[in-house]
């Protein structure tokens, strides 16, 4: 412990390693409360989408904090059920049927229109669907007919779909037209025939008959924002919370379980070859060099491609290919002058056989230079994840960071100007590679006294 | 002087090491033995074999190994004739063990000398390692170690302290016989006596017996029952040790003994003209002629192993 708490201490000297070290433990943070927070099943699940997950959610909605970088307020989602009692439901039983009244209320304070509007039905009927009609209210007093349906047990009916309504409301997108300021106030900037939301309190009344005596209605009116949580969503209203928190544990994990098995493997490799000698050592040599232009990427893509695209596998191969890596050279270097030392000797003297001269004896004197390079080489292979990722090789089931950014390229964010959607995770990749790096680079002053004075 | 019963006899042992310039003939027919409780003196010149010597009976051989043969018999058996693997389990540590020279070097510097010390009973006992500790613990008491030295490092003890730890790791299996490489050649004069004083001790205790290899034959005198005087990878005299140190046989002895300063008496110390040959280059017959004050015709042949006044000499003058 107290030698830990001595590379703290001396850690603690270097500016850069303590701005590393707090991005690091944000990034454990975050990933111990992803993990906790969204259990692996639940996280898939929301990650792989689909009606009953996202439906509330609206399509590329950018994060809520993107209001603070705009003048105008855009919208959020308004979510109102009659389920839920934030929406008014009355019914009224006549001879043979009944009447049911749902009066949805909202504020709309925002500047920008929403970006869509669906009403949400279900219904119970045994033999004769209910019939609905929709009116929309508006503050300064107008009413306007939305349209009726007929709904099934689910059903919905979507604003800007329903021909007619669009018909009715003189070419214009229900959505702009139901929120616009009839005689808006002189626009500034000469924005002349700019539509204008109105402020304000707005109502649909949906009034059904419902046939039957056991049946019922009830509806939720979604008005879909432009925002949406901290994340904001993709082009399947996914999420991107879940991606982005997910990612965290998905891409440590990835990282430190690579930089490890990999250094480990190849320093025993390494210390093995060096101690036999011989034939042994000329074997691991050829082998690294062979591997050494083996292309490791292809290798990655062909595997993602004709075999398995998990994680798993991919996290195995990557360790596979990079166990006879370029370090062994490094590694076999060091050994060969640690090898020479009397204590070796002296263990071959008492007795001590090839593997406790292995690993009691070469393998700690590498450790100290092994530390900062396993550091360095974490964020490495979270970039590595990311790459596969984006070229499609990402893990299907899987939320990480490559593979919103591999979404983001394929439904070309950029150019749609959903800039949220590769800055996040390009960020937070950013962010991993910041903070092992600064660590690294003090330990490795720390362990290694030669660049002490640098 | 040869002993039915001798705990470790060695014979016609040879070490050649293969260099770029030609074949270093390190050891060259070694042959000598050792009784039970018996410490035996090699003494010698640096790069006289003496190193080798204690290498080649443990078998601790470099890479580049030329030539190595003879027979080692330890309590009887030919240890040479066993396999690696069964040399290292029954002879390393369990029989002889070592005490390396430089040993300050040659602790692991990232193990805690406890550790250290108890790592041989680990591994040639399988005894657990809180057992093993607690022997090196009294091991630690034996060899006067504070026992709080076990959890330090190796760079935070003094070099007589590592001395010790190192002494104290070569008899925690409690062998018959410990070989000591130039134990005291890298301490003070008082730390030397203390360390002598401590061996003395130790093989009175435990009943080892020593092969005390050194070029100081000053100190080596406290220890030694019999000396052997090695030159040039051969062994050219053995004697016991009084006899030796009275009366010295061979020319180089006598000019050994001659070098050494005295307390009392007005003897200023000699030097020996000339250099110690080269292993690679030997001169033939006697290796010890062309610095020889008593040289003559016959010393251009190799003289043999000769009794004399019980001594053992390898000289023409005794022949």
């Amino acid at each position: 412990m107290t030698r830990l708490q001595r590379v703290f201490r001396d850690l603690a000297r270097y500016p850069s390693a303590i701005v590393g070290l707090v991005i690091i433990a944000g990034l454990l943070i975050v990933a111990v409360y992803a993990v906790i927070s969204i259990p692996y099943s639940e996280a898939i699940r929301l990650w792989r989408g689909g009606d009953e997950v996202v439906r509330e959610n609206p399509r590329n909605a950018r994060p809520v904090w993107a209001n603070l970088f705009s003048r105008a307020e855009l919208p959020r989602t308004i979510v109102l059920s009659s389920r839920d009692g934030s929406a008014e439901k009355s019914t009224e039983v006549l001879p043979g049927a009944k009447d049911v009244t749902i009066t949805f209320t909202f504020d709309f304070p925002y500047d920008d229109f929403p970006q869509e509007i669906i009403v949400f039905f279900t219904a119970q009927y045994a033999a004769r669907q209910p019939h609905v009609e929709m009116a929309w209210l508006t503050p300064d007093g107008r009413s306007i007919r939305v349209g009726d349906i007929s709904p099934r047990w689910s059903d919905a009916f979507r604003f800007a779909l329903d021909t007619r309504l669009v018909r009715r409301l003189g070419g214009q997108v229900p959505q702009v037209a139901l929120f616009a300021n009839p005689d808006p106030p002189p626009a500034r900037g000469g924005q002349e025939g700019v539509p204008v939301p109105l402020k304000g309190t707005y109502q649909l009344q949906v009034s059904g008959l419902v046939f039957e005596e056991e049946g019922d209605v009830d509806a939720q009116l979604v008005v879909y924002g432009q925002v949406h949580g901290l994340g904001g969503t993709d082009h399947r209203r996914r999420d991107l919370m879940v991606a982005l928190l997910w990612g965290t544990p998905v891409a440590l994990a990835f990282g430190l379980l690579a930089a490890l098995g990999s250094t480990v493997t190849t320093m025993v490799i390494a210390a093995i070859g060096v101690w036999f000698g011989g034939a042994v050592d000329a074997t691991i040599q050829r082998i690294t060099e062979v591997n050494l232009i083996l292309p490791v990427l292809p290798i990655l893509i062909m595997v993602g491609t004709l075999y398995s695209r998990s994680i798993w596998i991919i996290l195995g191969l990557v360790i596979l290919l990079s166990i006879f890596g370029s370090s062994i050279k490094t590694f076999r270097a060091i050994f060969l002058q640690v090898k020479e030392s009397p204590y070796i000797e002296a263990a071959q003297a008492y007795g001590a056989g090839n593997w406790r001269v292995i690993l009691h004896y070469l393998v700690p004197r590498i450790v100290p230079l092994l530390v900062p390079q396993l550091v360095v080489l974490v964020p490495t292979f979270v970039f590595l994840e990311a790459s596969l990722a984006v070229l499609g090789l990402g893990d299907p089931v899987l939320p990480t960071w490559g593979k919103v950014i591999n979404d983001a390229n394929s439904q070309g964010a950029l150019f749609n100007r959903y800039y949220y959607w590769v800055l996040e995770p390009a960020a937070l990749l950013m962010l991993t590679g910041l903070g092992f790096t600064m660590v690294g680079f003090a330990l490795d002053r720390i362990f290694n006294p030669r660049l002490r004075d640098l | 002087m040869q002993q039915n019963h001798a705990l470790l006899r060695v014979e016609d042992l040879v070490l050649y090491f293969r260099t770029t310039q030609g074949a270093v003939q390190a050891v060259d027919g070694v042959t000598f033995d050792l009784g039970y409780r018996e410490a035996v003196v090699i003494v010698g010149e640096s790069g006289c074999g003496k190193t080798s010597l204690a290498k080649a009976i443990l078998r601790l051989l470099p890479r580049n190994v030329d030539a190595y043969s003879g027979h080692v018999y330890l309590d009887g058996t030919d240890v040479m004739s066993l396999g690696d693997e069964e040399f290292r389990r029954q002879v390393r540590w369990v029989k002889m063990s070592l005490v390396p020279q430089a040993a300050m070097n040659s602790l692991n510097p990232v193990l805690k000398v406890g550790d250290q010390v108890a790592e041989p009973m680990m591994v040639h006992s399988a005894v657990k390692k809180d057992k093993a500790l607690t022997q090196a613990r009294t091991m630690f008491q034996r060899v006067g170690v504070p026992v709080d030295f076990l959890n330090r490092y190796a760079f935070e003890l003094s070099g007589g302290m590592r001395q010790r730890v190192a002494i104290a790791m070569a008899l925690t299996t409690v062998p018959d016989l410990v070989i000591l490489d130039e134990p005291t050649s890298a301490l003070d004069v008082l730390t030397q006596a203390n360390i002598f004083n401590l061996l003395k001790r130790i093989k009175q205790d435990l009943e080892i017996s020593f092969i005390l290899i050194t070029h100081d034959i000053a100190t080596s005198s406290e220890l030694a029952d019999r000396v052997a005087v090695m030159y040039a990878g051969q062994i050219v005299e053995v004697s016991d040790a009084y006899r030796f140190f009275t009366e010295p046989l061979h020319p180089y002895s006598q000019k050994l003994m001659a070098s050494v300063p005295r307390l009392r008496g007005d003897q200023e110390p000699e030097f020996i003209t000339g250099q110690p040959p080269s292993l690679i280059d030997l001169p033939p017959g006697c290796r010890f002629a062309p610095r020889c004050p008593s040289r003559f015709e016959q010393c251009k042949e190799d003289p043999p192993m000769v009794e004399a006044h019980r001594h053992q000499v390898k000289c023409w003058l005794y022949a």
